[in-house]
């Protein structure tokens, strides 16, 4: 098969070209005037195969700019998806003309550099820059074969290999000047079983900065057991409980948690943790910090959208609110420094706030261990809704849930069709244990097993 | 946007390798926004997105690339990839002969929103701050956005097909925050059109405002949601993704191919109530889910999927139709020139029932009443669905009394629509929305009835 270039389409590794198409735009700021460009490109394959086929295969290319200029306090931006001379011209042209348009606001403004060394990480490797189309079309056809075999009820609704690469390079009229290229690649299955007129789904997944990471047995074995272990589930009766919530499920939580010490959201009056630095509002053996220069962390990074180095934050120490994540702007205006949070989501956009890659400090003892000690509860395998049903805002929680009783120490039937609720102030007080079992995955926060107490259950 | 000519060699580029089918979806977009918050325009934003995505198929396999340059030279080396991608052999050369088909336009624009001063635009979003703020001093932060989209649209492939479009879009996005001694609450309202900006004539922006401020301050006083299964009673024209969830999804046809739907084999069948009647329709004028071709080319259409419970048939597009031996049914979507198509909603809706909206709530002793649904999701193969109460309340002896705090209702799609037992004669649309598949959002539209759900899970924790 004719082999598809996948990385990146510049054949220098320095980042000489984005950076000078960069400068470029910088270099035109009139006085008075602040200029940031943010240019990015990047490319991502992803093979689908389904019943021994490739049923898709894509390969598909991206690049483009976004233009911030900032003037008398008043900000305006414009993007396009190409890196063509005469669009970045009309690019430019169309963020001054919109800066016309801005709020003066005494806060506004690109970030400086600050000082802060950067932490080298390895977020490149020419070995999956390399890796031959042909490989990545086997490894999706051996992890669909892998689950097949994991157990006789089970269908596969489809098998994925996919990988991503990309460059981008940020400069300001503030000095601020970084490149960084980064790529990685994925397996994942998503897979039915089926007893009876029943069917039951689930999903495994491997991440790796190499092809040689990707662990496919464990991958086709999680996806059959998540599939499997539900075949029978019933609506259980609504009840208060202890819930165990399995690592996937605390790193979505975790998420959550993070909006709500979000610096933009305080400095606006939108988190209902904005005035509660130096309050106890977990148990003293809680710690949840933000750390992107930890090289464990799928999302670890060098440097933040803004162009400042990545660094570590506790933001919850001993179970005591510590610190909210800034970028320059939410700082600038908390009357604090950026704690390299800002976060940018490609050229179409200017860089928010955001944790970057999350973690509880982690106990000791595995999911088993933490089930053994509970007489009466719940271990939740899935949730669903999180965007509907939680609201970061009043703190209300309220999520679809899927997983298996806990009777005696021992997981027991599995359960479906019901909502775990409680609100996120309380669920952080609440928190009986952390488990060991922390698990690096593709999200920016890594699961652990928590136990988390009094969590209202409904169902019939 | 590009030559015919162009397109035909691009084409003819895609098939040397002995494809069965070759397609070229080109689009240029060009989009503006406008975001308050905080009192303050953050920032005016004009962006630009222009591509085409090549798609090539031989057998069952799919290759697809893309491409930011639309010269003869891009467009020729995105086929030649999307080619290789789906196959090896070598086919020879085979040319199409395309015929252009009528474009349909669902609406008729008068004033592209691109002609109007980027300051009408930011003062639309200063009345909406006004507004929401002046609606009660409960109301301490406003966060607003104003977005507008012109997607030109040329879709061509090997069967001939040539068709274009030319899609406007309005958006406006308001969210409130209250605060008071129980903390903080939020509302939010939302409208979008496929429309042009004549339309602000009639569209009541400041009154969207107002009902978002509305919403947030009632939430002070909202006490716990109950928790567990009562009859849920959803009010005209804020439900349609309980449809969207609970059985949408569930009738499209890649799912149902895979067997993995709870709707798959059941054609013919009641799924559900006798009350129901449910239509996916991309036709209608200014709905937010409206197109005139698909993403695939083909002509939207109105297709009707449940006929008084009885399931009809299933939503198309060009793979699953081809695999099946029929026509596509308008509903082959894609997010941009970046993606590709799928099977997807366009404008979904539960036609008008014969009950009176006030009888169904007095016929209720007691339950919940949902005035504005949030977001949902669903996994098809089980069945099982979720979706958020923004503004919700008790329903005691027949009468709404008491707001309720957020949470998630769950259901089962097949069981839910069984238990629909009163649909009222009071059909509205609802608010835009934004549904995600396999990480692609497409616009979609959703209406219905006053109705009544007999048993539904309110997620909440009060018992």
């Amino acid at each position: 098969m004719t082999d598809l270039a996948t990385g990146p389409t510049s054949d220098r590794a320095d980042g000489a070209e984005l950076l000078a198409i960069a400068d470029r735009v910088v270099a035109q700021a009139k006085t008075g005037e602040q200029i940031e460009a943010f240019v990015s490109r990047g490319g991502d394959t992803e093979v689908r195969v389904y019943q021994g086929e490739v049923e898709h295969f894509v390969s598909a290319q991206a690049e483009g700019i976004g233009i911030r200029v900032i003037r008398d306090g008043r900000t305006g931006f414009a993007y396009a998806g190409t890196l063509q001379e005469s669009a970045i011209a009309e690019v430019l042209a169309e963020a001054r003309d919109n800066v016309e348009f801005g709020t003066a606001d005494e806060w506004a403004g690109l970030a400086e550099p600050d000082g802060v060394a950067a932490t080298d990480q390895t977020l490149w490797n020419d070995e999956l820059a390399d890796f031959p189309t042909d490989r990545k079309i086997e490894l999706a056809m051996e992890l669909e074969r892998l689950s097949v075999a994991a157990d006789s009820r089970l269908r596969i609704d489809e098998a994925n290999y996919a990988d991503a690469a990309g460059e981008a390079a940020v400069a300001t009229t503030t000095g601020i000047r970084q490149w960084g290229r980064e790529n990685g690649c994925y397996v994942s299955v998503s897979t039915l079983a089926d007893d009876g007129d029943e069917t039951q789904t689930g999903f495994g997944f491997s991440v790796g900065r190499t092809p040689e990471a990707l662990d496919l047995a464990r991958a086709a074995r999680e996806g059959a057991d998540r599939a499997t272990r539900l075949l029978g589930a019933t609506k259980p009766a609504s009840q208060r409980t202890t819930v165990v919530l399995d690592p996937f499920v605390t790193a979505q939580f975790l998420s959550i948690i993070a909006s709500t010490l979000n610096g933009e959201a305080v400095v606006k009056g939108r988190s209902l943790f904005k005035d509660r630095l130096g309050d106890e509002v977990a148990p003293s053996f809680v710690t949840l910090v933000d750390d992107p220069t930890n090289p464990l962390a799928y999302t670890a990074t060098d440097v933040d959208g803004e162009g400042l180095a990545a660094r570590r934050n506790p933001l919850i120490e001993g179970g005591v609110l510590r610190k909210f994540t800034h970028n320059s702007y939410s700082a600038r205006r908390a009357g604090t420094v950026s704690t390299g949070n800002a976060v940018r989501g490609g050229f179409a956009g200017t860089p928010g706030v955001g944790a970057l890659a999350l973690s509880l400090v982690p106990g000791t003892r595995t999911q088993a261990e933490l089930v053994a000690d509970i007489d009466d509860g719940l271990l939740v395998q899935s949730v669903s809704g999180i965007h509907s049903g939680v609201n970061p805002i009043s703190g209300d929680f309220s999520t679809g849930a899927a997983g298996l009783m806990i009777r005696n120490g021992a997981v027991a039937e599995p359960v479906r069709e019901f909502t775990i609720a409680s609100t996120l102030q309380r669920m952080l007080l609440d928190i009986a244990e952390v488990g060991g079992d922390i698990d690096w995955l593709p999200m920016r926060a890594a699961g652990v097993s928590l136990v988390v107490r009094d969590v209202t259950m409904s169902g019939s | 946007m590009i030559d015919h000519d162009v397109v035909e060699r691009t084409i003819a580029e895609a098939l040397r390798t002995g494809a069965d089918f070759a397609e070229v979806y080109a689009e240029d977009k060009r989009n503006t926004s406008v975001a308050l918050d905080d009192g303050r325009i953050e920032q005016v934003t004009s962006g630009r997105d222009r591509g085409a995505g090549i798609r090539v198929i031989k057998g069952d396999t799919t290759g697809f690339a893309h491409t930011s340059d639309l010269s003869e030279s891009g467009l020729a080396e995105a086929a030649r990839a999307a080619a290789a991608a789906a196959s090896q052999g070598d086919g020879g050369v085979r040319t199409v002969a395309l015929s252009a088909s009528a474009a349909h336009r669902p609406n008729t624009i008068a004033t592209y929103p691109e002609d109007i001063a980027k300051a009408a635009k930011v003062e639309l979003m200063q009345r909406v701050d006004e507004a929401a703020r002046s609606f009660g001093s409960e109301i301490v932060q406003v966060s607003a956005g104003y977005g507008d989209s012109r997607k030109r649209v040329l879709v061509v492939n090997s069967d001939g097909l040539l068709a274009d479009d030319d899609v406007v879009r309005l958006l406006v996005r308001i969210s409130a925050v209250a605060s008071g001694d129980t903390g903080m609450q939020t509302g939010f309202q939302s409208m979008g059109r496929t429309v042009g900006w004549e339309s602000f004539d009639e569209i009541d922006v400041e009154g969207l405002a107002r009902d978002a401020a509305r919403q947030a301050i009632v939430k002070l006083k909202a006490r716990p949601a109950p928790s567990g299964a009562m009859p849920v009673v959803i009010k005209n024209g804020t439900g349609g993704v309980l449809f969207h969830e609970a059985c949408g999804h569930g009738l499209e046809a890649d799912h149902v191919q895979k067997g993995a739907s709870v709707y798959a084999g059941k054609l013919g069948e009641l799924v559900a109530s006798p009350l129901v009647t449910l239509v996916d329709d991309g036709t209608m004028a200014t709905e937010w889910g409206t197109l005139g071709i698909d993403d695939e080319g083909h002509t939207t259409r109105r297709n009707v999927l449940i006929e008084d419970g009885v399931l009809v048939d299933y939503m198309w597009d060009h793979i699953r139709a081809r695999k099946d031996g029929r026509e596509p049914s308008g509903n082959g979507r894609r997010q941009s020139y970046m993606h590709l198509p799928m099977v997807r909603m366009t404008n979904t809706y539960v036609m008008n029932g014969e009950s009176d909206p006030d009888d169904i709530v007095a016929q209720t002793e007691s339950g919940v009443y949902v005035a504005h649904l949030g977001g949902g999701s669903v996994n098809t193969a089980t069945g099982d669905f979720v979706f958020g109460m923004n503004e919700a309340y008790l329903i005691e002896n027949g009468e709404i009394t008491e707001p309720l705090r957020e949470g998630n209702l769950i259901g089962n799609g097949p069981q839910v629509l069984r238990d629909i037992d009163l649909l009222g004669n009071d059909f509205a649309m609802g608010n835009p929305g934004t549904c995600g598949k396999d990480g692609q959002g497409v616009p979609v539209g959703d209406g219905q009835p006053t109705l009544r759900v007999k048993s539904l899970t309110i997620g909440g924790t009060a018992s």
